[in-house]
């Protein structure tokens, strides 16, 4: 078991025939993920090539998932279109639809969000501007390297890739059960909470390593929840501590506005609630270690 | 990004909203051309992007040209809490009868945008809040709805505006979205919004914020940088496609991907604790793909900065292979010795994950004096931070 992506999950891609989209397409298959289809209104009827896989491209994600029983779709499209594409797979119903894309202006995130409210919040989004999701040894949903870390009983929730990848490396020889990219943008569709909460629940996760970065309070929200309501162990690193106020570090979530939304407000908060923080990442995965072991 | 409150001027005059006819010089001559152009008393307001201004010095009072001259010359060149004043703004005066708040921002924690109004204006919004809690009304707004007029009439409710000035209130509360909605921007705070002498409510200053991602779609918001407040190494990396910002310290810091950068810098910050202080020069994230020429350019770019000491290359190979990685680096630094840029600042380079072993095994075989392997983050942080250090 996994949180909301295993073995079963049938995966499409939307923007399956772009760069990005057809190199990660290739990947996924790669790492075992179970990728049904694509989606581009022109290319609608043909097929795509994938190392001896063939893969039908439909017009519509909801074509696709009448097809082909999808009940995942992976987000590539540029940041223009990217908007319209959320909309499509709201439209859809698919359960869940993981946006890549980086560099979504934030009101088309907002909008993508209050559409997806209106219709009663029938799909998951996670992103934008994240990594995906990896359940290792399972399914791959996104652009998380699959070969760092086999399946395991921790689960990870983070704002940032890359530091995503330096801990499951760090933690590898315990495994991960689900990683979760949830994005650095200020607008995003998945939460640390709704992680931590499917965490929480997953009879296969032990332990949860939650990693946050400046900006907003999302964080000081996750302390609030993990204190009323996760009794598994919680691990957690913040990056950011050295920024400076009103500068934004790569991510365009990631910016202290005045006193609000800095490193040391967030430790202090999941200190709180009993989370372990580390001071590096390295410092985290020791204390991950101690639980675990 | 944020605007200069004589753009943000600009911006609501653009959009239709009532404001006071300004304008906006960079000298004293230009300051008096346009007193004159406006006519009578002028009031003249140093264009910084940070608060206290008027507390400062930064905003005064001129009866005609030769007035509004003199004071444009007082305030250009100020420093305001270490903003220089390179730019004045002009406006018309206005008779003050009351002073509102109005603002419109994105509320990220609900995922959607915020109304905060309050009959309280004219000073700091985080004061009112907390003085007078029961005169700040936030109104959540829908980012698929907007403000249409019902809307905006329950915003001119809840915030208790008085009646006389409400159908005026309701009419700028429907603009102000449209124009926030049509600019992209992420904050648009008018504080005051004043009732005047002949009953007009106008916005008299604005504070707005745009959403750079936004940028492909508003061509025209390019013009709206501030070029004199650009690092000129920011503005090189960004030419090239880097995202690079600069910092104050002596340890340049390549990375990839941004929360694992941001996560260098204080790993730095705190090996420097132990290596005379020193502290990460500058952020850079070159992305997953890390080429001998983005390393090529990273590096440029790092090393244009006479501060830096040392260099701390750290790397997670995840997509990309260590071995790709440390080719690239080799690559990038015969590439600077080709452009004629030699390097003679010590390289810690840390790679890990995909490949490592090979990549690790590249750098040895380059044996290059200036090229250090430290395979731990913290450990290389440390050694960065101490090189720095001894090249102080």
């Amino acid at each position: 078991m996994a949180i909301w992506l295993t073995k079963e999950s049938k995966v499409i891609v939307q923007g399956m025939t772009g760069s990005e989209g057809s190199k990660h397409t290739r990947r996924m298959l790669a790492a075992g993920t179970n990728v049904v289809g694509g989606v581009n209104p022109r290319k609608a009827g043909t097929t795509v090539d994938f190392d001896g896989t063939s893969l039908p491209v439909f017009a519509s994600v909801a074509e696709a998932m009448k097809e082909t029983g999808a009940d995942v779709s992976v987000i590539f499209v540029p940041p223009a279109f990217t908007k319209a594409a959320i909309v499509e797979a709201i439209d859809a119903e698919i359960p869940l639809a993981v946006v890549i894309t980086e560099g979504v202006p934030v009101q088309d995130s907002a909008s993508a969000w209050a559409y997806n409210v209106d219709r009663g919040q029938k799909t998951r989004i996670i992103g934008p501007n994240c990594p995906g999701i990896a359940s290792p040894g399972a399914s791959n949903a996104g652009i998380i390297p699959a070969d760092i870390t086999p399946g395991g009983r921790i689960g990870l929730v983070s704002k940032s890739g890359t530091l995503t990848y330096q801990l499951m490396y760090e933690l590898r020889d315990f495994g991960f059960s689900t990683a979760v990219g949830i994005g650095g943008d200020p607008v995003i569709g998945t939460t640390h909470i709704d992680a931590l909460k499917a965490f929480q629940d997953d009879p296969e996760t032990d332990a949860i390593v939650m990693i946050g970065e400046i900006g907003g309070d999302a964080e000081e929200r996750a302390a609030e929840f993990i204190k009323a309501n996760v009794t598994k162990p919680v691990v957690g690193y913040i990056a950011g501590f050295t920024a400076p106020p009103g500068k934004t570090m790569g991510h365009a979530g990631a910016i202290i506005s005045g006193s609000a939304g800095t490193a040391d407000a967030k430790k202090e908060a999941l200190e709180a609630a009993g989370v372990k923080v580390g001071k590096t990442p390295s410092e985290t995965a020791r204390l991950m270690r101690e639980i675990m072991s | 990004m944020d605007l200069f409150e004589y753009q943000g001027r600009d911006l609501f005059e653009r959009h239709g909203l009532p404001v006071l006819g300004g304008g906006v010089a960079e000298t004293p001559q230009e300051a008096r051309a346009i007193a004159e152009r406006l006519g009578g008393k002028v009031v003249v307001k140093a264009q910084v992007k940070v608060g206290g201004r008027g507390k400062a010095g930064g905003v005064k009072l001129a009866d005609g040209a030769d007035e509004a001259e003199a004071r444009a010359t007082d305030i250009l060149g100020m420093d305001i809490k270490g903003h220089t004043v390179h730019k004045v703004m002009l406006a018309e005066t206005a008779d003050i009868k009351e002073e509102y708040y109005f603002s419109y921002l994105l509320d990220r924690a609900n995922r959607t945008f915020l109304c905060i109004a309050s009959v309280a204006g004219g000073m700091e919004i985080e004061t009112v809040a907390e003085e007078q809690p029961d005169r700040v009304a936030k109104i959540a707004i829908d980012a698929s709805k907007g403000v249409d007029e019902a809307k905006a009439r329950e915003i001119v409710a809840a915030a208790q505006y008085p009646a006389e000035v409400a159908d005026q209130i309701v009419e700028i509360a429907v603009k102000l979205w449209q124009a926030f909605v049509a600019e992209d921007a992420t904050l648009v705070e008018v504080n005051p919004l004043a009732k005047v002498g002949d009953g007009r409510v106008l916005l008299l200053d604005a504070k707005i914020t745009l959403d750079e991602n936004a940028s492909f779609r508003h061509p025209d918001h390019e013009a709206l940088v501030d070029q004199s407040a650009v690092d000129p190494l920011e503005q090189a990396a960004k030419a090239k496609n880097l995202n690079y910002v600069k910092l104050d310290g002596e340890v340049g810091i390549i990375g990839n991907g941004a929360g694992l950068v941001m996560s260098t810098l204080d790993v730095v910050a705190y090996a420097g604790e132990q290596h005379g202080n020193v502290k990460p020069a500058n952020f850079l994230d070159i992305g997953g793909g890390a080429s001998a020429q983005v390393m090529a350019n990273g590096l440029e770019i790092v090393l244009g900065d006479p501060a830096v000491k040392s260099v701390f290359v750290n790397v997670f190979g995840g997509i990309t292979a260590c071995d790709e990685v440390a080719n690239g680096i080799i690559q990038a630094l015969a590439l600077l010795g080709e452009r004629g840029e030699q390097v003679t600042k010590p390289l810690v380079v840390r790679l890990d994950g995909n490949n490592a072993e090979a990549g690790r095994a590249i750098l040895d075989g380059a044996n290059n004096p200036l090229v250090e392997r430290v395979d731990t983050m913290d450990g290389a942080a440390a050694r960065a931070a101490e090189l720095a250090f001894a090249g102080k």
